[in-house]
């Protein structure tokens, strides 16, 4: 059984100038200690699908899904009551900015021990020495004297280590991660990068890792979703994502990566992430495309098999030989 | 490539032990403690070259930019550019420098006033250092936007009608504006995503092919510089810790800061899980430095005189470092960056 299954989520936003999809028909499905990236630029609800499972959304969104299932317990047929005991100790979340993430009013001590006493029935002498070995664990050197400080004494490295502390507090089966990096130096990226790998290898911690950042995807994750415009456009492992993408999407956005590029001037994509206003018909990156053709303007692309990184695309790139392309509109419907 | 020395013939900037100092209130009595962001940064720009300013936040990188394009003077040292030498005592002819360096900010939706029309964003600089009339100032401002990309209809709008790389393009448009020599870039792509990062690089490339510019291009991102940069220099701590031609510095950095940093940046290949190099700890405080070598208490390889001098940049085959470690040999010459 997997540890989380969501079939089929969306969200709207109810905005002033008409409903807005921010995420698609996602489909999300985690097995147990393993390490799922989900990559994107911005404006492709990567991070709005992860909220919008935690319910941390603001009232103006609508979540819908054919399924919410965290170790096979249905998420949505829940109370609130009884979601909010899996939320934040089973599953838990860090977030792309730790300098705000924390509250400036409370040292760290009193924020980490908060998430204890909500999830845990330890006293408080238990919550102080929890506190500490958590502070430990994630390489805060003096723990004891590091509680008492206040989020604005502490770097950001140092303050993402304390958002890791009380994710990790009641030992969740789920962190999901976003962007846990992208705030920080390379240099205590690496650092925040081995802890995190290393805390869901000691604790067998299933991981999604939400990034736009396609190095941070090749270093950590096993499997990966390439996310467009709310839309998940692959699905594939890491191992050949990188080699061998089977959306255009997916390729270009490799191709324009400087590490990878060949000459001076980088492939680019042209245009820009479709919005409220300009979603197209049929594929929704059809404008942008090389590839695309009448087919692609007008018709929602299928989701291709496994073997072509479960794209989609009308027209998947690097099809083994036995793929036939369908020839017309009609005999694909 | 030439070897930088203090002052080859084509330099159009030149650094010479330039140091910026800013004061810090501890409170209402006590004494302000100086912060010296930048110390004794030497280097030159040969004209049309890309120099990359590279190292993590609070290294001096932006104070740099701010220095060369004079929002700041020199605390110490001598910067001089294009002929015109700028000290903290004399600020030189500014005025006719302004027009010469001009800057691209990181945050292309913080650099943009939004109540003014894209229009006077451009023509801003034309109205401050030149005499045009409004006539010819429209005209170039209408020929800066197609130079980058953008159509003349968009001379009326206003900046939140655009996406975030149109943005930085309107930016560019205003730094080119005035025929600058010099163009300072300040992170100008890591505010964008990496397929509006590639056009926006693209755009850099051109404009410095038809309008023969010097960039000093200031980035943290060390993928983005080895495409971009004919040089780099690597700084840490408000001092340059190696200088050296883009390829010599991938192929075999010398500083073990440069190598760390290059060690820990993630490759786009999930095959090359390299050895990474782990550099503990995080940058000293820039208001204490560690006595001696600035980066000892995070290198592998310091020894007692590393704890207590400060190495000086000297020349090995095509690279400056400043690294005792590298000096005595104690670490092979040629290190291989993680791959």
């Amino acid at each position: 059984m997997p540890l989380l299954s969501l079939r089929n989520l969306s969200v709207t936003f109810d905005t002033a100038s008409g409903p807005f999809k921010a995420v698609d028909g996602v489909d999300v499905t985690v097995e147990p200690g393993e390490v799922l990236g989900i990559v994107g630029e911005s404006g492709s609800g990567k991070s709005v699908a992860m909220l919008g499972l935690m319910g941390l959304l603001p009232p103006s969104a609508t979540v819908t899904a054919d399924e919410i299932a965290f170790e096979g317990r249905d998420l949505r047929a829940m109370s609130g009551r009884e979601r909010r005991k899996i939320i934040g100790s089973e599953i838990a979340m860090i977030f792309q900015e730790p300098m705000s993430s924390l509250n400036p009013c409370f040292t760290v001590g009193f924020q980490i021990k908060e998430a204890l006493k909500a999830h845990t029935g330890l006293d408080r002498k238990a919550r102080q020495a929890r506190a500490v070995e958590l502070m430990r664990a994630v390489g805060i050197p003096e723990p004891e004297r590091r509680l008492s400080a206040f989020p604005h004494q502490m770097s950001g490295g140092m303050s993402q280590r304390v958002m890791i502390a009380m994710a990790t507090a009641c030992n969740p089966k789920l962190l999901i991660a976003d962007e846990p990096t992208t705030a920080l130096d390379v240099t205590i990226q690496a650092q925040i990068l081995d802890l995190l790998l290393d805390l869901q290898k000691d604790h067998g911690m299933a991981m999604i890792l939400i990034t736009h950042d396609m190095g941070v995807i090749a270093e950590t994750a096993e499997r990966v979703v390439v996310q467009y415009a709310g839309q998940q456009v692959e699905r594939q492992k890491v191992a050949t994502l990188f080699d061998h993408p089977h959306h255009p999407y997916t390729a270009a956005l490799l191709a324009a990566i400087p590490e990878r590029a060949t000459q001076r001037r980088l492939p680019t994509i042209p245009g820009v992430v479709p919005g409220q206003g300009d979603r197209p018909d049929g594929c929704l990156f059809n404008p942008r495309c090389p590839k695309a053709d009448d087919r692609c303007r007008t018709v929602v692309p299928p989701r291709q098999p496994a073997s072509l990184g479960e794209a989609l695309c009308h027209y998947p790139l690097d099809p083994p030989a036995s793929f036939t392309r369908p020839t017309s509109v009609s005999a694909a419907r | 490539m030439t070897v930088p020395t203090n002052a080859p013939a084509n330099a159009i900037v030149t650094a010479s032990n330039v140091s910026q100092v800013y004061e810090v209130r501890r409170g209402l009595f006590a004494k302000p403690l100086g912060l010296k962001a930048v110390k004794d940064a030497s280097f030159s720009v040969e004209e049309g070259e890309t120099l990359a300013i590279v190292g993590e936040s609070g290294c001096g990188k932006s104070t740099l930019a701010r220095m060369l394009t004079m929002i700041e003077t020199p605390a110490e040292g001598a910067l001089t550019i294009d002929g015109v030498t700028i000290t903290g005592d004399n600020p030189g002819d500014v005025r006719k420098l302004r027009s010469t360096v001009q800057i691209v900010f990181q945050n292309p939706y913080g650099a943009l006033n939004p109540r003014q029309k894209v229009g006077s964003i451009i023509e801003e600089p034309l109205k401050i250092n030149t005499k045009l009339s409004s006539a010819e100032r429209r005209q170039k401002a209408e020929r800066a936007l197609a130079e980058v990309g953008l159509r003349p209809e968009h001379y009326g709008r206003y900046p939140h009608m655009f996406s975030g790389g149109q943005r930085q393009r309107i930016a560019i448009a205003r730094a080119i504006i005035l025929e600058p020599k010099i163009l300072v870039l300040d992170e100008p792509v890591s505010a964008l995503d990496v397929s509006i990062q590639a056009q926006i690089l693209n755009l850099l490339a051109d404009l410095q092919e038809r309008l023969g510019l010097t960039y000093i291009f200031i980035s943290h991102d060390l993928s983005v510089v080895k495409h971009v940069a004919t040089r780099v220099m690597v700084m840490y701590l408000g001092r340059p810790v190696e200088i050296a031609p883009v390829a010599a510095l991938y192929a075999a950095p010398l500083h073990p800061y440069t190598r760390a940093l290059l060690s820990a940046t993630p490759a786009t290949d999930p095959k090359s899980k390299g050895q990474r190099i782990r550099l503990t700890g995080e940058l000293p405080s820039p208001i204490s430095p560690p006595p001696g070598c600035s980066f000892n208490p995070r290198c592998p390889y310091a020894n007692d005189r590393c704890r207590t001098e400060r190495p000086e940049l000297t020349q090995h085959g095509p690279t400056r470092v400043a690294c005792f470690a590298v000096e005595e040999g104690r670490i092979d010459g040629a290190g291989s960056a993680a791959a």
